[in-house]
């Protein structure tokens, strides 16, 4: 290492490495993203938010929420999923009777113990999932048997893992974020994910009061309340038609309403528009509406 | 290396040479350490009364915590490391400082950037992107004056005497190269009108991140400690051949880290980051073992002086780097990430580790910067004991809630406790700082006053025929 300028270029070529790898190559494949098409349909994925949603991600952003959130749902894998619709004219002890004569079978051998615990527990209520597997064959071969005796059921491909299903159903994919900036991907969770919190808390007023006062939704929250994105003001002739609806102890003094501010009402729109609910080829699952309430 | 202080009169004249360049970038970094530790506590209250600034829209935790992070490292880290470099610069070519006003110039521009910055951020005009939360102006001022101090690193590494490059030259060299190239990197891409599209976002900021805290970090702080430990410790480093396997190793494998697991990105990238942060246990051993061989048994007592400081500092380098591993293989990853775990091994790489190699530096440096020494010599130990409790509250409480939490799922409660623990760890940094900052603020206020005095007296003195003579 006596000569300088052979340190100094094989320094370049080792740092510049990680600079070619890290930086240009994915600048480069995914440069060209485009919109991705939704399963079994025409339409595209992601739509281009609101102005006024696009303007709220600025106010997520000023105001440092991705300190505290993250907006990347993690998976595992994918599994099938077979639920029973209905039993027709079989009684629940026969159709219990039916699995468990099904359980010789060397295609179902992997799934007995948990086809066998599942109905243990089970008293007759419908619609029922009965098997839950990551192997599709295994899956099909239990939908077939379920048809020919003659009872009703469905087979879904759903995502697993731990983040799934309580904050969104399927992983995020880059596509869901084909046309933010910046985008709050997040570091850490202090708060929970919120990739898919449009379709989990649709509602805007649950979320204006949650920024108002997160105590109010949330026993001991530990997230700072946002009051500084509202105004406290007068009644004037007539209350205002955006005013917060608020409990006793966090309503202001008498005469007096909470209004939002531009920047609450964006930012509620930013949040509503947070949505991982579309089913991608790199994603797949397929849709269930009964799943959520 | 040693050649230079027995030559007593041209150590003192080098060290001249440093003083205002030093005391400007010290100065400046010990303000905002203060500051940013400031700034972490209050942050920090929010777990103990989330409601405490509701009102208040400069402190709340989306600013607060973000702007104490970017004082302690654009506040505080790289001045100093800036300024300990010039330092063992200068020392290792025997030469004085090569245009010292521009260092003292860019110094000053540099804390007129982070303090532009930290107003912005507060304001809410942070650019969203970790690390990178100063605004254009702010990162223009820094990256200029970056680029003069290295200028200014690169002239005086110039005048040296023997050509031999010493281990210490490798990393430091590589860190004046690194940092202009990331931070223009991350800045050109990110903190622009036309940033690059969708998640590669994340993927540069996630890049600049671990390069900016690890690799450069680790650059600057090891490069000091291998100055500095056989120095004080009065035996060669162990061994040369150990440092150059160490130093390619560094920059090879550490760079390539960053992208968390299951990150809604190309697969190959968090696969390529887990594969890295592997191979990282191999530039680990090896400074482990160099750090170790050079220190063991040395005659030297620390006696909570610098020896200490570094010793302290490069275990707490060797941790933070195994908690780097822990975090990226897969098996933890899951139950680690985006946790508290991956803060505390962060404060554990800038203030357990970096900080405190720093300031082990510092200690040795500004005694020899003026005349008369530090003004409160008892306070070096009494700060090593404050940050040496520190980083193992602050760490030790931040990691088990980060593993806590992991556990219970990201359960926000799961993690309380050992956050409000943090704050006890982040007090005694602060006090820790405080001292720093007493000692080098009375410093530089008697250095400005005996300054005066000569000039006073000089005006006073009748023209002594001395002067006028050829
Ligand atoms: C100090 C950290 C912190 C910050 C900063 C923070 N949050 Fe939270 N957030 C939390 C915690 C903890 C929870 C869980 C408790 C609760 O629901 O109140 C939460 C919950 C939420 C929820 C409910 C999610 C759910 O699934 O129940 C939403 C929505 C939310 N935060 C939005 C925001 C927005 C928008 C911002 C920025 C203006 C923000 N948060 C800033 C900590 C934080």
């Amino acid at each position: 290492m006596r000569n300088g300028f052979a340190v100094f270029f094989a320094v370049v070529v080792a740092l510049g490495g990680s600079w070619l790898g890290f930086v240009v190559a994915p600048t480069v494949q995914l440069g060209k993203a485009k919109q991705a098409l939704i399963l079994n349909s025409t339409d595209t994925w992601p739509q281009q938010r609101t102005g006024e949603a696009t303007l709220g991600l600025q106010v997520y952003r000023a105001n440092g929420c991705a300190a505290c959130h993250t907006e990347q749902i993690r998976q595992d894998g994918v599994a099938a999923e077979v639920t029973l619709i209905a039993l027709n004219k079989t009684k629940p002890e026969d159709f219990k009777a039916f699995v468990q004569s099904l359980f010789i079978l060397p295609e179902l051998a992997k799934v007995t113990n948990t086809l066998a615990a599942t109905l243990n527990g089970w008293k007759g209520d419908l619609p029922t999932t009965i098997l839950v597997t990551d192997d599709k064959a295994v899956a099909d071969a239990m939908s077939d048997r379920l048809k020919a005796a003659g009872v009703k059921s469905e087979t879904h491909i759903v995502a697993t893992g731990e983040d799934i299903p309580r904050w969104g159903i399927r992983r995020s994919v880059a596509a869901d974020f084909l046309y933010d900036f910046p985008v709050q991907l997040g570091n850490l969770r202090v708060g929970p994910d919120l990739a898919d919190v449009g379709a989990r808390l649709p509602d805007a007023n649950w979320q204006l009061q949650h920024l108002y006062a997160p105590t109010l939704s949330v026993t001991n929250s530990a997230m700072p309340s946002f009051k500084f994105l509202f105004d406290v003001r007068k009644i004037g002739s007539a209350p205002s038609p955006d005013a917060l609806n608020l409990p006793k102890q966090f309503a202001p003094a008498d005469g007096y309403e909470v209004v939002p501010k531009l920047e609450a009402k964006e930012l509620v729109a930013y949040l509503l528009s947070l949505r991982a609910d579309a089913p991608l080829y790199e994603a797949p699952f397929s849709p269930i509406t009964s799943a959520k309430p | 290396m040693n050649s230079a202080e027995n030559n007593l009169v041209s150590a003192a004249k080098i060290d001249a040479s440093c003083r205002v360049p030093l005391l400007a970038l010290f100065g400046g970094a010990a303000l905002w350490l203060v500051v940013g530790l400031l700034l972490a506590v209050l942050a920090s209250l929010t777990f103990h009364a989330p409601e405490m600034f509701a009102h208040c829209p400069f402190a709340t935790y989306g600013h607060l915590a973000p702007a104490a992070n970017d004082l302690l490292v654009y506040g505080f880290a790289i001045p100093a490391g800036l300024g300990v470099l010039l330092w063992i610069f200068a020392r290792l070519s025997q030469a004085e400082l090569v245009l010292p006003l521009i260092p003292v110039v860019a110094a000053n521009l540099w804390h007129l950037g982070v303090f532009i910055g930290l107003a912005t951020i507060l304001c809410g005009g942070s650019s969203g992107f970790t690390w990178l939360e100063f605004p254009r102006a702010a990162a223009m001022l820094l990256g200029v004056s970056f680029v003069l101090i290295a200028f200014s690193a690169v002239a005086t590494f110039g005048q040296r005497k023997a050509r031999e490059l010493y281990p210490a030259h490798w990393f430091l060299l590589a860190a004046l190269l690194w940092f202009p190239w990331i931070y223009s990197t991350a800045n050109l891409f990110l903190v622009t009108t036309w940033p690059v599209r969708g998640v590669t976002q994340a993927i540069i900021n996630w890049w600049f991140a671990d390069n900016l805290i690890f690799v450069w970090l680790a650059l600057v702080g090891v490069g000091v400690a291998f100055y500095f430990l056989p120095k004080i410790a009065g035996r060669p480093l162990h061994s040369r051949f150990y440092a150059l396997f160490a130093f390619w190793t560094l920059i090879l494998f550490g760079t390539w880290i960053g992208i968390p697991q299951g990150a809604p990105v190309p697969a190959w990238l968090p696969t390529t980051n887990a594969f890295a942060s592997l191979l990282l246990v191999i530039p680990l051993i090896a400074i482990a073992v160099i750090v170790f061989k050079t220190v063991w048994g040395a005659p030297t007592v620390c006696k909570g002086g610098p020896f200490c400081y570094l010793r302290f500092g490069m275990t707490a380098f060797i941790l933070s780097g195994l908690m780097l591993i822990a975090s990226a293989c897969p098996e933890h990853a899951r139950t680690v990430e985006f946790t508290w775990f991956g803060q505390a091994q962060t404060q554990l790489q800038i203030l357990g580790f970096f900080a405190i190699v720093i300031f082990g530096a510092i200690y040795e440096i500004l005694p020899r910067l003026l005349d008369g020494g530090l003004p409160f010599p008892k306070f070096v130990r009494v700060q090593h004991w404050f940050f040496m409790l520190g980083t193992l509250l602050l760490v030790g409480s931040l990691a088990f809630a980060g593993v806590k939490q992991g556990r219970a799922a990201y359960d926000p409660a799961a993690a309380i406790m050992g956050l409000r623990i943090a704050t006890m760890g982040w007090t005694f940094f602060l006090f820790g700082s405080l001292l720093f900052a007493v000692n080098i603020f009375v410093m530089t206020i008697r250095w400005k006053l005996a300054l005066a005095k000569t000039v006073i007296a000089y005006i006073k003195s009748p023209l002594e025929t001395s002067e006028v003579k050829p």
